[in-house]
């Protein structure tokens, strides 16, 4: 903030919060929220239940508006009416519960509601939808038998995997994942985890909220802990250990 | 012993689906090749395999045809439209009394309106005050009969524009009937939107993952009126048809209609569920009642036997179909 031109620092990070709070009538869910997430960075966004987390992804998602502070994108400071809009201003989501079609191919999930078309009689142009979908899996080292498999087909992990990919390939500023491993079972958060860090080596930013330490540990560069609403700490996860982790969380002492 | 599963990533599972469905994506074709050997083997003598009797089979299968079109759009949307038996009633009471006093195309229009607005009422109710599709349509029946025999007084309406009549009935254009010209029109139609615009993929995805078509910003409630409103106004189409081919309307046309499109359209593998289903398949499941029908009236059944044995053989093709795509 002390430099000449803070705008032009800005442009570099795609997500900057800036003394965010929510007040739901009188309850203070969340309370001068601070975070940058800049380019190639992971932050994980950890605290117990009730603590704010998910208020904190409905403001980042366009569903909630703050009460007061703002939010800047890419530099520019920016409020979302709602969640298409917050979607159009380039964040993406990636939810628990894979927000994916069963009876529908990769291919059209991946366009779902942005689907490519083609001459005068605007055509699905399902080759370049598959051509393109088959290159962004195979980039982000998403394994699954093409394209062309109907998710119903697929197992949890691939799904998620593509969910994933779905957020990447439309995010221009920011790639927001809600728990993206809590329904999946070991090997395959460990895939989805690869596909994360994938992310990181193509200049995403990510915002990951997590319950699950270990895999904080394992994907996350930066952590940042609210507890009932109060933002307590935001740290580089090489500088701090699991158990100030917990004790920040859980506001023990140990 | 859930929190330390590990999922298998064996491809075996989808390989065995992938021949479960292709068995289910031909079963309607199958069940047509094999209605139509066991006809022809017990009804052959009777003229069953004459060219005109085949010919007629798809004539007189057009309005349930067009109307299991429609159904094929609104299972995938996840609703059902139990109404479009009753809007074919009035509908073509409408459009037969206007043709009367307008001529032609104010008739046609009006008959077609009739249909229309009749879907959007249907549309309003289920998305606007989150009503169940089948207990909204099931009411808009009785309300739409109700409306058909009060409207004439339970008296038919007669069609004496020729011109009407052949468009909508027994005309043809260069030796192709207009029938078959209104089914291949409505199919080529139909499927391409289904299949290849984003339109169609918008209506499969609404059925399918309603949330995931929300938060990809599809309009979910605009395409649920959508499809009620065209299955309306094709219901509306086939009221003109029967129209046509009678000469004339009256209040019982159509009134058995809705079940047989319904197993038309899931014979021909639309899901009953959403998020699935096929425009050439409900052309099938269409032929395959219409061939019963023809094979019923070569046997002698009388009208009240053929429809206690329809509502048997739509119950039993719903429940192989099913079955069929359970199993996959």
């Amino acid at each position: 903030m002390t430099t000449a031109d803070p705008t032009r620092l800005d442009a570099d990070y795609p997500l900057r919060l800036e003394n965010i709070s929510k007040h739901f009538g009188g309850v203070e869910a969340i309370k001068r929220f601070d975070l940058t997430v800049r380019p190639g960075e992971i932050v994980a966004l950890v605290g117990d239940n009730g603590a704010g987390k998910s208020t904190l992804v409905k403001i980042i998602s366009g569903l909630f508006t703050p009460t007061s502070g703002t939010i800047w994108l890419g530099g520019r400071e920016t409020s979302f009416r709602d969640a298409s809009d917050a979607r159009r201003q380039g964040v993406e989501v990636v939810y628990q519960d894979l927000a994916l079609v069963d009876n529908q191919p990769v291919y059209m999930n991946m366009f779902l509601g942005r689907e490519l078309v083609r001459g005068p009689l605007r055509t699905l142009d399902k080759k370049a939808m598959a051509r393109q979908t088959q290159a962004l899996v195979d980039d982000l080292d998403v394994r699954i038998p093409s394209a062309h498999a109907t998710i119903r087909d697929l197992s949890g992990g691939q799904r998620q995997g593509i969910a994933i990919a779905r957020a990447t390939h439309w995010a221009k500023g920011l790639v927001l994942m809600d728990e993206p491993t809590a329904a999946l079972g070991v090997g395959e958060t460990a895939k989805v985890e690869e596909t994360i860090l994938r992310l990181k080596e193509r200049g995403s930013a990510v915002l990951i909220v997590s319950h699950n330490l270990d895999q904080v540990f394992r994907v996350a560069d930066t952590v940042t802990v609210l507890r009932r609403g109060t933002q307590v700490a935001t740290k580089p996860l090489a500088e701090t250990d699991r158990n100030e982790l917990v004790s920040m969380i859980t506001g023990l002492t140990r | 012993m859930t929190d330390t599963r590990i999922e298998p990533t064996t491809p075996h599972i989808p390989a065995m689906r992938r021949v479960g469905a292709a068995v289910n994506q031909y079963f309607a074709l199958l069940a047509l090749a094999l209605i139509f050997v066991v006809m022809a083997i017990l009804l052959g003598h009777k003229g069953f395999l004459m060219p005109q009797n085949l010919l007629n089979i798809v004539l007189q299968t057009t309005p349930i045809t067009i109307m299991a079109i429609g159904a094929v759009f609104v299972l995938s949307t996840a609703e059902i439209d139990l109404s479009i038996g009753a809007v074919v009633a009035l509908s073509a009471l409408v459009g037969a009394t206007y043709i009367g006093r307008y001529g032609l195309v104010v008739g046609v229009f009006a008959g077609l309106a009739t249909g229309a607005a009749a879907g959007l009422i249907n549309g309003l109710l289920i998305t606007k005050l989150r009503l169940p599709s089948f207990l909204v349509t099931l009411g808009m029946m009785g309300l739409i009969t109700g409306l058909s025999q009060w409207y004439t007084n339970l008296e038919a309406v007669p069609v004496l524009n020729r011109t009407f009549n052949g468009i909508f009935g027994s005309g043809s254009v260069f030796g192709v009937s207009s029938l078959i010209i209104w089914t291949g029109v409505a199919i080529l139609v139909a499927h391409y939107v289904y299949r290849h615009t984003r339109t169609g993929a918008h209506v499969l995805a609404a059925g399918d993952n309603t949330r995931a078509a929300r938060v990809s910003g599809i309009k979910v409630d605009r395409i649920r009126i959508g499809v009620m409103v065209l299955s309306g106004v094709l219901a509306a189409l086939a009221g003109l048809l029967y129209t046509g081919r009678l000469h004339g309307a009256s209040y019982t046309l159509g009134s058995t209609d809705q079940l047989t499109v319904i197993a038309a359209a899931v014979i021909g593998g639309t899901r009953l569920f959403g998020g699935k289903g096929s425009v050439v398949g409900a052309f099938i499941g269409s032929l395959i009642f219409g061939m019963l029908n023809n094979g019923l009236i070569l046997a002698g059944f009388t009208n009240a036997q053929q429809q206690i044995a329809q509502g048997i053989i739509i119950v039993i093709a719903i429940a192989l179909t099913l079955r069929e795509a359970r199993s996959s």
